[in-house]
């Protein structure tokens, strides 16, 4: 239930003993690396740069050439197997291919060369294809298209914008060039808005006719090729043939390294492994003969390692307590049912110096209010089964997933108490299907009550769980106070508060306007509507006066103080925000009952039936899905916004130790010896 | 009998339908928006499919509230039995006047929502690790409908039908 404390370690060791010191470290997983010391003459840094980089680069190769044996190979994957989590990996097997890494690298490099050739490959077909796509007006011509003519005469070849029979360009040739001795037009192939025509005429013309044609419109083609066309194609078709073949044999050669992947997978976490470790050389300051490496600890681990050091190699190993000032990393630590909130805590930011760790107390909250707001007895058991199965199913799923489906889990469990409290079985399945089915109504009776027949007293006690919610977290900042010996604080900003809230709650109860809210007319003794009256007035005049005790100026300080006691109506938001207790309650359960309806709506026959099967497991999976989504994102805000927002600000660094961080497969590995 | 004096149970179905018409257009405007901002997302990183897909959602809860307001307002007043009650007009109007917050507030908050949760949707694509905080913001505008869902279904089933 708190915040592991951190000691800070410094190790001394000799340089020979540096790599396997260095290893058992990484291995153990427990100690960030931090080094407050500074370069000088006899400490020096090594320069693990280009080592790093090539053991990165190697971690990315190997990475690369999965992903090319993913998209050529695919392997089958469940819808779950993002929760199977890394493969566990005998040292043996880790060991056989480490010893052939240089090996394994090559085969990574030659599979990212295959799929780079196979692109530039299909590079080369497309230009291919466009040739021939180029080159099709052309097939009618019989000659070689770079032909310039015979001895006496010139062959033009090009094309103009049509449409244009013959006879329209032997009228421009006579038009424009009517001096000219004489010239053959053959209309080689017609488009609709372009004609490539073959012209033939005298040497000694054809600049004449060019110039004429070409007034028109007329273009050489782009492209010329030495072949006739209708031969080139052939050829290129060949061409394309050949290369495509070539694309098949490297499939067919990547489809056969498909073995290999679990083996690259491997070398991708030895080498990721390897790079870390030399970022931690880099690091530490060196001498001719020793190293020095220094560190945060968790306390309960730090007496093992300064043991199994000193015990295994000639070093000196220091454990001091953090200096004061000094910014510890922060690693929780909890009771198994609580540790699985510490993924929400998180998420909202871990603590920061001096707070302390609020998942205890906030996981009961969290478990309490997500099963009212759910609360479906059927839905509560579906959700807890299926986490359950689930958590069974993939034992070696990540750290965090398996905190989140075991929060869901009681979550589940906490909404099916709720549920049977309330009398919710998908809604109000049991009266649909013994009335429709079975002709008598039969409804299971509620535990405690039915909210939508008394959803006053429902939004009672919502608030009423509110409060006290509220409350904690205003004790919890008062404990904080008190531990830090801030005792002034403490009775300004949390004694005076509990008095006037509660003189104001005490002063709510016996009003009319909370009597027809809970219909029933709480009467209290004299003494303690008085009691409640000195408790407002004296938390709200102390209020005024002490809120703004930094301020030495007495104007402003009481003005401080006024806007201070203008927070109550921040408590009374807060307090009404825990209405969503009720209405997302009902939201789950109405809903629930449209469905059943809508089902209950068939014809009471075969088809009826299925059709009710269907309405029901579709409506309810429906509802359960978004309702399961509204109570874990209210629930969180509840706890966030209202709970934290009295005592908890967040904004801890998290504890990053230097460890064996591996993406694919985990190492079976004795742990501490 | 005037027909106005029998426009009781008219004016309580409007009601129903103003409570389900307003809520649910609030949020298919807001899902849609917060929808654009979730499949350029996707365009750049499927893999953050599942995530931005959570809270595309949160903008869509006020037509269920709109729904629940409308299904309970329907079986008071005895339509979905086939056995409807005899309303008056000043019951109708009560009605009617206890199922406009969720269709109003439904409809202005689901459209505010959407927005909030196309920018919580930005947050995803630059920082997923920062999901539980981006899902936060779109639950803050969600507090108004819900607090206007009490209301709306605290004078809907206390309003008394003979």
């Amino acid at each position: 239930m708190s915040v592991l404390q951190m000691q800070r370690i410094s190790i001394c060791a000799l340089k020979k003993d540096r790599k396997p010191i260095l290893e058992k470290l990484q291995s153990m997983g427990i100690m960030e690396i931090s080094l407050s010391l500074e370069e000088d003459k006899d400490f020096q840094k090594m320069d693990t740069m280009n080592a790093r980089m090539s053991f990165e680069k190697a971690a990315a190769a190997a990475d690369q050439a999965l992903d090319i044996l993913e998209s050529y190979a695919p392997v089958k994957k469940s819808m779950l197997s993002a929760l199977e989590g890394k493969a566990l990996v005998e040292k043996a097997v880790y060991q056989k291919v480490t010893d052939q890494k240089e090996e394994l690298l090559k085969t990574a490099n030659r599979l990212y060369a295959l799929d780079k050739e196979k692109a530039e490959l299909k590079a080369n077909i497309l230009k291919l294809e466009n040739q021939i796509e180029s080159l099709k007006p052309w097939l009618a011509l019989d000659v070689p298209m770079n032909l310039a003519g015979t001895k006496k005469t010139a062959l033009l070849l090009g094309t103009m914008p049509g449409p244009a029979g013959v006879e329209d360009i032997f009228r421009i040739l006579a038009e424009k060039a009517s001096k000219i001795e004489g010239a053959d037009v053959q209309i080689i192939a017609s488009e609709p808005d372009t004609v490539y025509l073959a012209v033939l005429c005298m040497k000694t013309d054809v600049r004449e006719v060019e110039e004429a044609l070409r007034s028109a419109g007329f273009a050489k083609p782009a492209q010329v090729w030495e072949n006739q066309p209708a031969k080139e194609k052939v050829y290129l078709e060949n061409q394309i043939r050949e290369i495509k073949g070539r694309i098949s044999e490297i499939e067919k050669e990547i489809k056969g390294e498909a073995a290999v992947r679990e083996k690259l997978k491997i070398l991708s976490d030895y080498y990721r492994v390897r790079a870390e470790k030399y970022e931690v050389l880099g690091q530490i300051p060196q001498t001719g003969r020793t190293f020095v490496i220094s560190g945060y600890v968790p306390k309960q681990n730090a007496q093992e390692v300064e043991q199994f050091l000193s015990v295994n190699y000639d070093c000196v190993v220091d454990v001091e307590d953090l200096k004061e000032g000094e910014e510890m990393p922060i690693l929780l630590k909890n009771n198994p049912f609580s540790a699985s909130v510490e993924g929400i805590v998180e998420s909202y930011g871990l603590p920061h110096k001096g707070e302390i760790d609020p998942t205890t107390i906030m996981s009961f909250f969290y478990v309490f209010f997500f099963g009212m707001m759910l609360s479906d007895a059927a839905y509560g058991a579906i959700v807890a089964a299926a986490c359950f199965i689930v958590l069974k199913r993939f034992p070696r799923m990540g750290a965090g997933m398996k905190k989140s489906l075991r929060l869901f889990m009681y979550c589940g469990i906490s909404t099916l108490v709720w549920g049977i409290l309330f009398g919710g079985y998908f809604g109000n399945i049991v009266d649909i299907v013994s009335e429709k089915f079975f002709g008598h109504t039969v409804t299971v009776p509620a535990l405690w009550f039915v909210p939508l027949n008394d959803p006053m007293k429902l939004l009672v006690y919502s608030m009423l769980f509110g409060v006290i919610h509220l409350f904690v977290g205003l004790g919890i900042k008062g404990y904080m106070c008190l531990r830090d010996g801030k005792v002034m604080d403490f009775f300004c900003d949390v004694v005076l508060w509990f008095m006037l809230l509660t003189g104001l709650i005490l002063m709510l109860l016996p009003s009319d306007i909370f009597a027809s809210i809970a219909q029933t007319q709480i009467v209290f003794p004299a003494a303690v509507n008085t009691l409640a009256k000195v408790l407002a007035i004296a938390g709200a005049v102390g209020i005024v006066l002490m809120s703004g005790r930094s301020s030495k100026n007495p104007g402003v300080r009481i003005a401080l103080g006024a806007y201070d006691l203008y927070n109550v109506t921040g408590w009374l938001s807060d307090a009404l925000s825990y209405s969503r207790l009720l209405a997302l309650g009902l939201a789950t359960g109405v809903i629930a009952s449209v469905i059943n309806q809508m089902g209950s709506m068939m014809p009471n026959n075969i088809f009826g039936i299925i059709g009710f099967v269907v309405i029901f497991i579709v409506g309810h999976l429906l509802n359960l899905a978004i309702n399961l989504l509204g109570a874990y994102v209210h629930t969180n805000r509840l706890q966030f916004v209202e709970f934290f927002g009295k005592f908890y600000e967040g904004g801890g660094r998290p504890f990053n130790p230097f460890k064996t961080n591996t993406k694919y497969t985990d190492i079976k590995e004795e742990t501490l010896t | 009998m005037s027909i106005m004096s029998e426009l009781g149970i008219v004016y309580a179905l409007l009601g129903a339908a103003v409570a389900v018409l307003f809520a649910g257009a609030g949020s298919a405007i807001g899902v849609g928006i917060a929808g654009q901002a979730a499949a350029g997302v996707v365009t750049e990183d499927p893999s953050k499919f599942a995530k931005v897909l959570i809270i595309q959602l949160l903008p869509g809860t006020q037509g269920l509230y709109g729904l629940l307001v409308g299904f309970i307002t329907l079986s008071n007043i005895g339509i979905l039995g086939g056995d409807i009650a005899q309303i008056d007009v000043k019951t109708g109007l009560l009605i009617l006047a206890a199922c406009l917050p969720i269709g109003i507030v439904g409809l202005l908050s689901g459209i505010a929502q959407g927005k909030t949760a196309a920018a919580s949707i930005g947050i995803v694509a630059k920082k997923p690790d920062q999901f539980g905080k981006a899902m936060l913001f779109p639950a803050m505008v969600e507090t108004y409908a819900i607090l206007a869902l009490l209301i709306s279904f605290l004078a809907v089933s206390g309003i008394k039908i003979q």
